[in-house]
C-alpha cells in the first residue's frame, strides 16, 4: 500500500513537472479547456437564474380580474363573496383603482403624468392568490370569472411563467447537448495533448519498456498529466463563471432585486462545484487514457 | 540458467534472423557471442531478454519459459535482467543519477535505498560522484559505464551486453572488459555480443559463434 501511494504520489510530481516546464503552452491549454467548459457552464447559470426566478413567481398562482368601470360596491362585494368561496383560492385582496393609482405613482414616479391625465384610468382589480398546487383550478376560475357580468378581463399569472418552464426546458437540454459537445472537445484536446507528451518522450518510454516498465507505471504520469489538465481547466472555467455573474451583477443593479430576493444572482454553489471539478477531472483523464491505451501499442517491446 | 532448444526467429519479409539454435548458459557463466554484423547476434539476446518471440523453439530463462509467459509477466522477468545496449539509451534530458535510478524506481524500491544503490553502482564503474553530471557532456565510454551501472544498479543475477565495446576505442574498450571480469568474478552470468573477440582476450569465456545466424561451433552448445 505504502508502494502503491508512493509510486502515485511520484507520478503526481512527475505531471505537475511536466505542466510546469511547458509553462506557456500549458497556460494555452488550459485556457482553451476553460473556455470551452465556461460555455455551458455560463448557459447552466442563467437558466438557474431565470428557473429559480420562474418558480419563485409559479410558486403562488395569482389571478387577476379587472372589473368593468360601471360595476358598483355592491358588485365587488357579491363577487368577493364568490372568490371566497372558491376552493383554489387561499386569499383574495381588493384593490380599489385609487389604490392602484396610489401603488403606480410610488412605484414608477409617474405622478406629473397622472395629473396631467385628469381622471384616473385604472380599474378596480380582485387579486386572487392561489394554493400552489392548484393552478389548474385557478385557471378554471379564470375562465369562470371572465364570463361574469361586471369583469372585463381575468388573467393568470402562471401563464407566463409556465411559457418560461418550457423554454427552460429547451434552454437545459441545449446546455446538456452543448456540454456533451465540448466534453468531447476537452477529451479530445487532452488526447492531443498526451500524443505529443508521448511523442516527446519516445525514448524514455522505450527504454522504461526494455528495462522491465509495466504499462501500467509508464500510463500513470500521463493519466495525471490528463486529470490535472482537466481540473485546472475546470478550475478555470469556474473563475471565469464566477466572474462573468459578477460582472453581471454589477450591470443589473437593482434589477436583480427582481430575479433574486436576496439580491444576488444564483452562482455555483458547494456541489455543482464539485460535480465541475470531478467532471473535468473525469474528462481529462478519460482523453489521456484513451491516447496512452492507443499509442503504448507502436513501442516496442509489447 | 538460460536454455535456448531449437530457437529459429523470422522476422516479417522472410529474413532467418537466427536458425535452430540449441544454447545452454549456466549459472556464473560468461559467454561471449561472436560473428560479424547481421550474424544473429542481436536477436539472440533480445530472445533471451524476452523482447522478441522466437518464431519456434523455447527459451527458458531462470526456469522459465519465456513463450509462456503473459505480455503482462515479462516486464517482471526483464527487471531480474541487466541490459546493456550498444547504443547506451541513455535519457540525455536527465542526469547520470537519473539514468541509473531509472530500474530501481520502475521495480519500486524504497526512496531511501536508491541513493546508496545509485552510488554502489557508478563507483563500480569508476564513475563515483558524477551523479549530477548530465550524459551528453561525457565520452563514449563514460556513457557506455553508465549504461553498465544502470544494468548492475538492481543487483541482476544475469547480465545481457550487446556490443558494449563497439563504437569505443582501445583504452574505453579495455575498461569495459575489466568492468565485466569483475562482475563475473563476483558471480553474475554474463552473456555479452561481440564482434571483435580481441578485446575480450583476457576474459575467461566460452565462446559461441554465429554465422548466418547459426552456431558454427555446436559442440558448445552446451544444452
Amino acid at each position: 500500500m505504502k508502494n502503491w501511494l508512493r509510486e502515485h504520489g511520484l507520478a503526481m510530481r512527475d505531471a505537475l513537472v511536466r505542466l510546469g516546464r511547458h509553462f506557456v503552452a500549458t497556460i494555452l491549454n488550459l485556457l482553451v479547456i476553460g473556455i470551452a467548459l465556461s460555455l455551458p457552464l455560463a448557459l447552466y447559470i442563467v437558466l438557474e437564474n431565470v428557473s429559480a426566478f420562474s418558480q419563485q413567481a409559479a410558486a403562488e398562482p395569482q389571478l387577476t380580474l379587472f372589473l368593468r368601470s360601471d360595476a358598483d360596491q355592491g358588485d365587488a362585494q357579491s363577487m368577493e363573496a364568490r372568490l371566497k368561496s372558491h376552493p383554489a383560492a387561499a386569499r383574495v385582496q381588493f384593490i380599489t383603482k385609487d389604490r392602484a393609482l396610489a401603488n403606480l405613482e410610488k412605484s414608477a414616479g409617474l405622478s406629473g403624468v397622472v395629473e396631467e391625465l385628469g381622471s384616473n384610468p385604472l380599474p378596480d382589480a380582485f387579486v386572487v392568490t392561489g394554493h400552489p398546487d392548484q393552478a389548474e383550478a385557478l385557471e378554471s376560475l379564470r375562465a369562470d370569472a371572465a364570463k361574469w357580468a361586471k369583469v372585463d378581463h381575468a388573467q393568470l399569472d402562471t401563464v407566463w411563467a409556465r411559457q418560461v418552464e418550457a423554454a427552460l426546458r429547451a434552454g437545459r437540454a441545449t446546455v446538456a447537448a452543448l456540454g456533451l459537445l465540448l466534453g468531447i472537445a476537452l477529451v479530445a484536446i487532452t488526447f492531443n495533448t498526451i500524443r505529443l507528451q508521448i511523442l516527446n518522450r519516445r525514448e524514455e518510454i522505450e527504454v522504461s519498456k526494455l528495462i522491465g516498465a509495466t504499462n501500467g507505471f509508464i500510463r500513470r504520469p500521463f493519466l495525471y498529466l490528463g486529470a490535472l489538465q482537466g481540473l485546472m481547466g475546470g478550475g478555470i472555467a469556474w473563475g471565469l463563471v464566477l466572474l462573468a455573474v459578477n460582472a453581471l451583477e454589477r450591470e443589473l443593479g437593482v434589477a436583480v432585486s427582481l430575479v433574486s430576493p436576496s439580491g444576488h444572482l444564483a452562482t455555483l454553489g458547494l456541489p455543482e462545484t464539485a460535480a465541475l471539478a470531478g467532471l473535468a477531472t473525469m474528462l481529462g483523464w478519460l482523453g489521456a487514457w484513451l491516447s496512452v491505451s492507443l499509442h503504448l501499442r507502436r513501442f516496442e517491446p509489447a | 540458467m538460460i536454455r535456448l532448444l531449437g530457437v529459429s526467429k523470422r522476422y516479417p519479409g522472410g529474413r532467418d534472423a537466427v536458425k535452430n539454435i540449441d544454447l545452454g548458459i549456466a549459472r556464473g557463466e560468461f559467454v561471449l557471442l561472436t560473428g560479424h554484423s547481421g550474424a544473429g547476434k542481436s536477436t539472440l539476446l533480445e530472445l533471451m531478454a524476452g523482447i522478441e518471440r522466437p518464431t519456434t523453439g523455447s527459451v527458458t530463462v531462470s526456469g522459465q519459459n519465456l513463450g509462456r509467459l503473459s505480455r503482462a509477466a515479462l516486464p517482471f522477468l526483464r527487471r531480474r535482467l541487466g541490459l546493456v545496449f550498444q547504443d547506451h539509451k541513455l535519457l540525455f534530458d536527465r542526469n547520470v543519477y537519473d539514468n541509473v535510478a531509472l530500474p530501481l524506481r520502475i521495480a519500486g524500491f524504497a526512496s531511501a535505498d536508491i541513493p546508496k544503490r545509485v552510488g554502489a553502482a557508478l563507483e563500480r564503474v569508476g564513475l563515483g560522484g558524477r551523479e549530477k553530471h548530465d550524459p551528453v557532456g561525457l565520452s563514449g565510454g563514460e556513457q557506455q559505464r553508465v549504461c553498465i551501472a544502470r544494468a548492475i544498479v538492481h543487483r541482476p543475477t544475469v547480465v545481457l551486453a550487446d556490443e558494449p565495446t563497439a563504437n569505443l576505442d582501445d583504452a574505453y574498450a579495455r575498461e569495459i572488459v575489466t568492468l565485466f571480469r569483475h562482475l563475473h568474478e563476483a558471480g553474475v552470468t554474463l552473456v555479452v555480443s561481440t564482434h571483435s573477440i580481441g578485446a575480450f582476450g583476457g576474459a575467461n569465456a566460452r565462446q559461441v559463434e554465429l554465422r548466418a545466424g547459426e552456431m558454427t561451433n555446436p559442440q558448445g552448445a552446451r544444452t
